[in-house]
């Protein structure tokens, strides 16, 4: 079942390098604070933290205890305080609060923030309105890449799709294009760039700018091309409920930083593990992108070959036993560890998946996805927001009707919206004004009487409003257009045609062969044809903002020569989901090269989603 | 951001081999260990459970040592420690530390007077020295902040913003942001960061952005604990110009929690016996409206609508659906297990006078709502018969175990071999089996298979 590599596909550069960059400079820092130290971790970077350096390290560079940064009083007695942060006013605020108590308490400490992956001037802004700048003595941690799997890099900042997209903040875009400019400096230039999306603009931009500012390295490219690609180009597949066996881990689940934690019902004991995911998991790699109908059985079978390997034992003489133990049992047990446990996940996926009608879920989304029974649709959403059932769900599926349909009839907009509110509170009037600024759920607008409005606003103003209040009108009427995608992309497979799950024949088999990712298939188009020549319509339609440039440190004669040729750096600002991983591993086996994925943070529709809940203060 | 600064390359070169030794020796110490807990392996069963040491190898389960689990550990062993009290205040001046070279200070008062904005912008991206000092004229502010939103920096945007915050008028910094909206988005950002929000909601008032205004300001209810206070403020914000769905839905929010409070405030000492027999979980304050529905129809069931906690009050108050209501309150009778509310609610009578059940909803989730109540198995029967598609029927009927009804859909089919099958399954002698028995014997029937 496993698909069989690519006889020759490319072999990945090796990405642990990063990993010891960041851990040699985050040395270097705290060796800038000599002495004994406490360290204080803000909770989202003590997971990334682990994957690269490990207590002894810290302890070796003289940090005495270690706490979560959790914006309360602390107990430390240490002379020194040093914090490991993101850079955020509010937790400069606290640490402000905490030297100014100390100033009062009349204790003497050495203060020292390390923020990463860089800082911000509204966070040292901070420190200089709360008097204690020169107290509190700054650096960075340019920790910029976590990798974590052999394909997959991540920036850890899921905090990215948030403010890029909704609040309009581009802090990080500097950010987005320092990762690729590290990445170009230890592996080498690029020959060829592709993007589409406002922000994947501007993260071209900055590391052009960058890149022209540093001395040339003239070695060896180890990636041939890369794609930026923004989020917002395509919110229908990260929508989706996922149904790959790692996409559906981490929606069950949630996968961690690379991590997850299988409760007791899963491990069947009284305790929980957490397991890392990656390729080194050889079961997992087995399975990880596989639709998860195949799962069970391929798991079964891989039992009943583990039971085979362990009977050969039966009837050995000891040096035949001598043998045995050494070459084999270590790894029989190993496999036997990582197949009960995924057993147990899978079993526990099962349960949970019949008990919330996950078929008929489903039943709904590709209906929506199609185009097709869209009146039972509406009905559906509207008796899983009558029973109150999952808070997130409904909005998944409202925001999925709403972008497959552009935007909702004015009736059903309303209608759906108090629904929603009286189900699960009217605070969430303040989550359905954030959707509606992203293009998520909208209410239709009548194209004529923007029109009317327009051209009437337009007489009454100078010519420079008019140009804003036009944007701001257009930004209005931006419509998904996914129908017409859709149909000009050929994401929906012909409804009634068989699709063998086992034997995927296009990306569409991670949504069981009903959509295959908007993302992923622009991708596809634009290597294919490298550029994205043929596809002015399709851009047009996703509101422009697409962009091929060709490198200039490129060496012909190399090209299509090389295994980095064949190797493909895409970028998604403001996250990509396990699906969509799958997709391009996938897209790679066919194509014979390989998708290095970098991504601001992993998400999922729950996390998409949660990011633009505003129901807490 | 920054450079690598001349001491960066002495440290790469010096300290790269003392980070990894560590390491190595730690896995040449557990491999160690892995083959010696391999070798005592061979005695022992297949199904037996190794310790930690071959975990340690492949599964991350916050291995000892690891940083989360440390800071576990540190997080312990306060809660057990002594707890500190209060710090003496000591009158000593702290000592004052000079800033690093590009500290902030320098924003108004460096010396490098002569740098043109996009120098001086490109400095500041640099996280060099720079001086903001010469940018006076509003012109040049401008300048500045056109030139930070041109090189996409959003860190810079806001360091210039903060500048302009301090240097010029609330009214002309408002007035020139409502021409430049990536600057405009940074800095409401910003200010709701820092905690601002009355300036934002000022500010967005100020360039006519009245509904974002309101949300912004309705927005802070969230701030406020005490519920009679927040009442107060939502009532507060009735005045507010929201749009017109979003006024009706900011008057319910308010009507609701003053409904909650008057509820809450009775039913906390309550003693009719539905309080005795399930106590209260929690309050009542700030639930959905949905939520306290179901609450009113699980305790005040069947008073008059005059009363602010019946159900009828509540439905009427906020324009529930039928449907809705039907679900609700459904959901509520069922888990009391009050068989005989369930079936009022869906019984209506025709013009005859007869009874006849009919509901807004499927009669399958009608079911599927009995079930999860473990509703007996006649109140269910009922139910599924009531079921419309004959397919959703037969598999309901199959789930919940309703013989009566699954053989007399075969019967209906027509379907011999589906009840010899169905026969198989029941109690051989049991009323049912016999009502098959007798239906395969009838010679009447013409069987389609």
């Amino acid at each position: 079942m496993a698909h069989t590599e690519w006889r020759d596909a490319p072999e990945l550069p090796d990405f642990s390098l990063l990993k010891r960059l960041a851990r040699d400079q985050l040395i270097f820092l705290l060796e800038q604070l000599p002495g004994k130290k406490d360290l204080f971790i803000d909770a989202d970077l003590m997971s990334p933290l682990d994957r690269i350096a490990n207590v002894t390290i810290l302890k070796q560079h003289e940090v005495d205890k270690l706490y979560k940064v959790e914006l309360k009083p602390i107990v430390s007695s240490s002379d020194q305080l040093c914090f490991l942060i993101r850079p955020r006013i509010q937790t400069v605020k606290w640490i402000s609060d905490l030297v100014n108590a100390d100033k009062v308490a009349g204790r003497f400490r050495r203060y020292k923030i390390i923020f990463t992956p860089q800082k911000f001037y509204a966070c040292e802004t901070v420190l200089e309105e709360q008097g204690v700048y020169g107290d509190v003595t700054t650096d960075e941690w340019n920790f910029y890449i976590l990798p974590l799997d052999d394909d997959i890099l991540s920036l850890e900042l899921p905090e990215f799709f948030r403010d890029n997209f909704l609040e309009g903040d581009q802090r990080w875009v500097t950010t987005a294009g320092s990762a690729l400019h590290l990445l170009q400096s230890v592996y080498g230039s690029f020959s060829k760039v592709y993007g589409i999306g406002r922000c994947a603009k501007m993260v071209y931009e900055s590391w052009r700018e960058l890149m022209e500012e540093g001395e040339q390295r003239t070695r060896q490219p180890e990636f041939a091309k890369v794609f930026l690609v923004d989020r917002d180009v395509d919110f229908v597949t990260p929508l989706c409920s996922q149904v790959v066996y790692e996409g559906l881990v981490d929606d069950l689940f949630r996968i961690k930083c690379g991590t997850v934690e299988l409760g007791p019902d899963v491990t069947s004991s009284d305790k929980s593990i957490k397991v890392m995911l990656n390729s080194q998991d050889k079961v997992f790699s087995e399975i990880r992108n596989e639709h998860f109908s195949n799962v069970f059985g391929f798991l079964s079978q891989k039992a009943k070959n583990l039971q085979t390997a362990y009977d050969k034992r039966r009837g050995m003489d000891i040096q035949q036993m001598k043998a045995f133990v050494s070459d084999e049992l270590k790894g029989l047990k190993q496999e036997h560890r990582l197949l009960s446990l995924h057993i147990g996940a899978s079993e526990s996926m099962m349960k949970k998946k019949t008990k919330q009608d996950f078929q008929e879920l489903l039943k709904t989304e590709h209906s929506l996805l199609e185009g097709f029974e869209i009146r039972e649709c509406i009905t559906y959403i509207e008796e899983h927001i009558n029973r109150q059932v999952s808070m997130i769900d409904s909005l998944r599926l409202l925001c999925l009707l709403s972008i497959t349909e552009n935007g909702l009839l004015s009736k059903d907009y309303r209608s759906l919206k108090a629904q929603y509110l009286q189900s699960y509170g009217i605070k969430h009037l303040l989550t359905f004004a954030n959707l509606r600024q992203l293009g998520l759920l909208e209410e239709q607008q009548a194209g004529e009487t923007l029109t009317v409005m327009e051209s009437k606003v337009g007489k009454l103003v100078n010519d420079k409003t008019v140009g804003k209040l036009t944007d701001a009108f257009s930004s209005l009427a931006k419509k998904s257009n996914f129908r017409a995608l859709s149909k000009r992309l050929a994401l929906v497979p012909k409804s009634g045609e068989e699709y063998d799950l086992r034997v995927p024949r296009d990306m569409a088999y991670v949504f069981s062969g009903a959509y295959i990712p908007l993302s992923c298939k622009l991708i596809e188009q634009v290597l294919e044809r490298d550029g994205w020549t043929g596809l002015e319509e399709v851009t047009r339609m996703l509101n422009g903002q697409e962009f091929a440039v060709t490198g200039g440190s490129s060496s012909s004669e190399a090209r299509n020569k090389t295994d980095a040729q064949r190797i493909v750096l895409v970028m998604f600002l403001g996250g990509c989901t396990f699906s969509e991983i799958s997709a391009l591993r996938f897209l790679g086996k066919e194509r014979g090269c390989r998708f290095v994925v970098v991504t601001t943070a992993i998400t999922n529709s729950a996390r998409l989603l949660e990011a633009l809940l505003d129901n807490h203060a | 951001m920054t450079r690598a600064k001349p001491e960066d390359d002495e440290y790469w070169n010096s300290s790269k081999f003392k980070a990894f030794t560590f390491d190595d020796e730690d896995d040449e110490f557990s491999q160690l260990k892995e083959s010696k807990r391999a070798v005592n392996s061979i005695l022992v069963d297949d199904d037996d459970e190794d310790e930690e040491d071959v975990e340690r190898v492949s599964w991350s389960g916050e291995p000892v040592g690891s940083i989360s689990w440390s800071v576990k550990e540190t997080a312990s062993s306060i809660r057990s420690g002594s707890e500190q009290s209060f710090p003496k205040i000591d009158t000593t001046p702290s000592l004052s530390k000079q800033g690093s070279g590009y500290s902030l200070s320098s924003l108004f008062k460096g010396n490098l007077h002569d740098l043109s904005p996009e120098e001086t912008v490109r400095r500041m991206q640099k996280g060099r020295a720079f001086s903001l000092e010469k940018f006076c004229s509003l012109q040049d502010k401008l300048l500045l902040l056109d030139e930070a939103v041109a090189v996409y920096d959003g860190n810079v945007i806001t360091a210039v913003l903060i500048f302009l915050k301090k240097s010029l008028s609330k009214e002309i910094l408002f007035r020139e942001l409502m021409a430049r909206d990536v600057a405009l988005r940074h800095y409401v950002h910003y200010l709701k960061e820092m905690g601002e929000q009355k300036l934002v909601v000022e500010l967005l008032k100020a360039l006519g952005r009245t509904e974002d205004m309101a949300l912004m300001h309705y927005k802070e209810h969230l701030n406020i604990k005490d519920e009679s206070r927040r009442r107060d403020f939502l009532k507060s914000c009735l005045s507010l110009p929201f749009s017109q769905d979003d006024a009706t839905h900011v008057q319910d929010h308010y009507t609701l929690l003053e409904r909650q409070i008057i509820i809450e405030a009775s039913d906390k000492k309550a003693v009719a016996e539905i309080f005795k027999k399930f106590p209260r979980k929690a309050s009542i304050l700030n639930m959905p409206i949905i939520t306290t529905l179901y609450y009113s129809c699980f305790y005040h069931y069947g008073e008059s609508e005059g009363t602010f906690s019946s159900p009828s009050n509540i439905r009427k108050t906020f324009r529930i659906s039928e449907k809705q209501y039907i679900l609700t309150a459904l959901g509520a009778r069922a888990k009391l297990k009050s068989w005989f509310d369930v079936d009022s609610l869906f019984n209506t009578k025709n013009w005859l006078g007869y009874t006849k059940k009919r509901s807004p909803i499927g009669f399958h989730r009608v079911v599927d709502i009995l079930h999860k109540n473990s509703a007996p198995v006649q109140v269910l029967q009922e139910y599924v018969n009531l079921i419309d598609d004959p397919d959703l029927k037969l598999s309901g009927a199959l789930k919940y175990k309703c013989h009566d009804i699954v053989i007399n859909t075969y019967r209906d089919l027509k379907d011999r071999q589906q009840l010899i099958v169905y026969r198989e399954k029941l109690e051989r002698d049991s009323p049912e089996y016999r009502k098959i028995q007798e239906l395969l014997n009838n010679v009447q029937i013409r069987w389609k298979n």
